[in-house]
């Protein structure tokens, strides 16, 4: 088969993988690994594993080399590791680790946050941590209660033998000094976990252990960070996105602002940013002052004259032509389309979005005894660490980052901008800077989601099934940015390679016997526009479209679109799963009344089905939109109903809480959030221009979670993918316009009204 | 130097007249609750509150401040439990949270006028802070939670007194 083509080693959830990881990364390390600690210590913690240590209070606090940007993975990893170990909710606590590589995720290895992949691929590994660490407790326990280890139960932090009645807290094991069991990786190995019918911990609706600081202000996020001695930079851009040079730098007005220390000119190696100043002063005002009065000239490089349109243009230019990685390639797409009884064929695009997270991007900086450190909240710590001391000049040895709490990830920060002029300005001026974005900056210098172009044809026989669907997408290429060739996938014929970020989602789960899809990179895009992984990347854009073609090829067809897209997901052959998918389906559907509930007139109902992120990832996601539309266009959201089917949800309340901002993201994008580039340049400069949902635009909402017994999966991203489809298919059955650019405008939908 | 008073606390100020209040509270103060979104008044996540009323700190000067009291998240309530912040945790209503100290302010101006919003009130009233995560559906669960909790807590002193 030629699907599935995956990040090689990223997706392996095998045991290999986490066995290799667990022996590089000493999860062996006991009482005798620790420098000064002996087991006779009475006041000494307890760490069975690297995950987290058990201090002689009882606390248990989680080592979380996850990024929480708010979808509350600290707190996840806690209630995984306290499910195994017995361990009461009341005592648990959470440290975020920087990027100390012993801390790399056990299947990725690396600290990488994104892809709704942490709860997933981290599962294994909490659960194994925390059954070691309880069944070194339960040994203990015995030998201290002199009863049979095989008897002794462990829950809510205490070992009790129910024959006796005796019982001892883990506080009090600890304080004992008495457990010292290190395990190997083949111990690991051997640890029988759980099953789901055992749990007490794991689906139960915990307190998010973020909550509290985040309702009082005392949470700390990387802007948060003080340092003694520290000064400010404000960052001083260019009027291109990227590939300007600074050319001279007038800091004589700059120089008469009180507390002005510098202008620095970032010379950035990396190449992460092109053309950017510092100003850096004593205080953040005045930083500001000092930026606004610099005079910066520049050579605006190769990207000055690319707008939105003309990357479009580029695009369907590129499209035309041959070329572009095939991604997949199943039977004969191209003979059984020359034969169909029925062609319906349709281009689908969607604008450049931005992250633009609350928090901007923002870094803190200090060398400090020959090691360069980095504060500031990162989705990507080992990417970061090379950047930061590729900017800087130094081995990548000599770089910690410490991770902070942040204010809103959604991708964004999986990148490393931020840490290049902290570090280079607090190079230049040999004290600790923290550097802030300006609004304006962050959105201008957002690694954005691409302008992206897409032509389907699909071919129908003349029973109305789809028997071929051709695919063409082209787009800048996210992660091909980033230089890592692991996170490149090889095309069909093995003779070139692809980025998987720009094109997952297209490989559905419809059994269609040919199907052909070629992703093919537009360079001047990924030049002008460096684009990066904005919340459920690429298919938040396939699905847009592939969800669209169904739909208009089941009215082409005369068929329900449900009834088309339930018979597809048969599950047969390399399709198993899209059953989950089906039902997801059914459920919204049944939710929502759709085919049972009389509309009036101008009003819809249009369903979508997703199975992002990707094949092997997959959260089995529906939606039934109903929309009222005007006469004028104006489309209003009414209500979205959303069936997730998440396999095991560890934190019920908390995967509705990403199921819900995942809808509202989604339905933010699809009808909202719109960025254009003019002269190289990002218009929108904040949230006047470039305007995400607020509460006022907030439809009603249902959803239903599903957790059927199966494999955990993520949730942070996959419903963000199947709204805008959703909406896309009601508004043609509440008026027959068929919109296909996102965001939907109501003059898009004025014009497909009249056509 | 002008002396503010916030949270009760007077505080000198070593700053330019045209300094926003905002980067004197979080940087000069280093009360990093009050959060910097946009710089211009478009989000909220500035928000605290002048002599009771919500208002943008990032688009107010220090000469606009001086003498008048100012409370920020900080000094909401003397152990994070007014009302609203128990209905915020209770409704566990943060995702990232760097907007939560803004909507909480912004929210606690809304119930100090009007006890009993209606739905369509609060949306009016919070429609100008912005929440990146769209936590929107359970900031307006912990309002109305939170404006029947004092409710209720009133009647409670209410039939005390009569009885």
């Amino acid at each position: 088969m030629t699907k599935h083509q995956n990040i090689p080693g990223a997706l392996d959830l095998s045991r290999r993988s986490f066995l290799v990881s667990a022996g590089t990364a000493g999860l062996v390390c006991g009482f005798g690994a620790l420098p000064g600690a002996t087991p006779a210590s009475a006041a000494a913690p307890y760490d069975p594993t690297i995950w987290y240590g058990i201090g002689p209070d009882g606390i248990v606090t989680v080592n979380v080399g996850k990024a929480d940007m708010g979808q509350h993975v600290a707190s996840t990893m806690a209630q995984i590791v306290a499910e195994e170990l017995g361990a009461a909710w009341s005592h648990m606590r959470v440290n975020l680790v920087g990027n100390d590589p012993k801390y790399n995720d056990p299947v990725l290895g690396a600290i990488i946050t994104g892809g709704s992949w942490s709860t997933m691929m981290n599962f294994d590994a909490m659960s194994r941590a925390g059954a070691a660490g309880r069944m070194a407790l339960v040994e203990a326990a015995a030998g201290m209660l002199g009863v049979p280890a095989g008897q002794c139960v462990a829950f809510d932090s205490r070992v009790s033998d129910p024959k006796s009645g005796k019982a001892v807290s883990y506080a009090d094991i600890v304080k004992s000094g008495k457990v010292a069991k290190a395990y190997t990786a083949d111990e690991l190995k051997a640890v029988v976990l759980k099953t789901a019918d055992q749990y007490t911990l794991i689906g139960k609706e915990l307190p998010q252990l973020d909550i509290p600081f985040k309702v009082n202000g005392t949470a700390k996020y990387g802007i948060d960070t003080f340092l003694p001695g520290m000064v400010y930079g404000r960052i001083v851009t260019p009027p291109v996105r990227y590939g300007a040079k600074v050319t001279a730098v007038d800091d004589s007005e700059a120089k008469k602002i009180p507390g002005f220390i510098k202008a620095v000119v970032l010379d950035d190696k990396t190449g992460t940013t092109t053309g950017w100043v510092v100003a850096v002063a004593n205080s953040y005002p005045e930083a500001i002052k000092a930026a606004d009065a610099l005079k910066v000239s520049y050579d605006n490089g190769p990207n000055a004259a690319v707008s939105s349109e003309s990357i479009l243009a580029e695009a369907k230019r590129l499209q035309a032509l041959p070329g572009g990685e095939l991604y997949v390639k199943d039977g004969d797409a191209a003979g059984a389309l020359a034969k169909a009884a029925k062609l319906v064929e349709a281009e689908y695009t969607t604008n450049i979005n931005i992250h633009c997270p609350l928090e901007p991007m923002n870094a803190t900086a200090e060398f400090r005894d020959g090691i360069l450190h980095l504060y500031s909240g990162n989705q990507f710590m080992t990417r970061s660490t090379a950047i930061a001391a590729g900017a800087a000049g130094i081995d990548p040895k000599n770089v910690v980052i410490h991770q902070a709490w942040i204010g809103g990830g959604f991708g964004r920060r999986l990148d490393s901008d931020m840490m290049v002029p902290a570090a280079l300005a607090a190079q230049a001026v040999g004290k600790p800077v923290k550097v802030i974005y300006s609004r304006e900056h962050d959105m201008m210098m957002d690694f954005s989601r691409p302008l992206t172009y897409q032509k389907m044809r699909a071919g129908v026989d003349d029973k109305g099934n789809i028997v071929a669907i051709d695919h063409d997408l082209v787009s800048a290429w996210p992660t091909k940015r980033w230089g890592i060739p692991a996170f490149l996938t090889p095309s069909v014929d093995k003779k070139g390679a692809l980025d998987g970020f720009a094109v997952h989602g297209a490989d559905f789960y419809y059994s269609v016997p040919n199907h052909t899809i070629r992703t093919i990179l537009s360079e001047l895009a990924q030049s002008a526009t460096p684009s990066g992984q904005l919340r459920s990347v690429a298919p938040g854009w396939t699905f847009w479209a592939v969800e669209s073609l169904i739909d208009e090829v089941a009215h082409a067809t005369g068929r329900d679109p449900a009834e088309l897209r339930l018979s597809m997901l048969d599950g047969a052959g390399d399709n198993a799963g899209a059953q989950r998918l089906a039902n997801a389906l059914r459920a919204a559907m049944g939710l929502a009344g759709y085919g049972t509930k009389v509309l009036p007139k101008g009003e819809g109902l249009g369903i979508a089905c997703v199975s992002s992120q990707e094949r092997k990832t997959s959260t089995w996601t529906a939606c039934v939109a109903h929309v009222a539309v005007a006469s004028d266009g104006t489309v209003k959201v009414k209500k979205l109903t959303v069936a997730s089917d998440v396999g095991t949800a560890i934190n019920p309340d908390g995967v509705r809480a990403q199921v819900m901002g995942g809808a509202l993201w989604g339905m933010s994008l699809a009808m909202l959030e719109k960025a254009t580039m003019k002269d190289g340049a990002i218009e929108q400069t904040n949230f006047d221009s470039y305007t995400p949902m607020r509460m006022a635009d907030v439809p009603e909402i249902e959803v239903a979670v599903i957790a059927n017994g199966e494999m955990a999966t993520g949730t942070g991203e996959p419903t963000v993918t199947v709204i805008a489809p959703a909406i896309g298919n009601a508004i043609f059955n509440a008026v027959g316009a068929r919109v296909r650019g996102l965001p939907i405008t109501a003059e898009a939908v004025k014009a497909a009204m009249k056509a | 130097m002008p002396v503010l008073t916030v949270n009760g606390r007077p505080e000198s100020v070593d700053a330019p007249n045209d300094t926003p209040l905002l980067w004197i509270i979080r940087e000069q103060l280093q009360m990093t609750g009050t959060k910097f979104g946009c710089g211009a008044g478009l989000c909220g996540a500035c928000t605290v509150h002048v002599d009771g009323v919500a208002v943008r700190s990032c688009q107010t000067q220090l000469s606009e401040v001086v003498g008048k009291k100012i409370t920020t998240i900080e000094g909401l309530s003397a152990h994070s439990d007014h009302p609203l912040q128990r209905a915020w945790v209770a409704e566990q209503v943060p995702q990232c949270g760097y907007c939560q100290s803004g909507q909480i302010m912004q929210a606690a101006s809304l119930l100090s006028a009007n006890p009993a919003p209606t739905r369509a009130e609060i949306v009016e009233h919070m429609t100008g802070n912005l929440c990146r995560c769209m936590t929107y559906p359970r900031i307006v669960k912990a309002i109305e939670r939170a404006a029947n909790d004092l409710r209720a807590s009133n009647e409670a002193q209410g039939a005390g007194r009569k009885a």
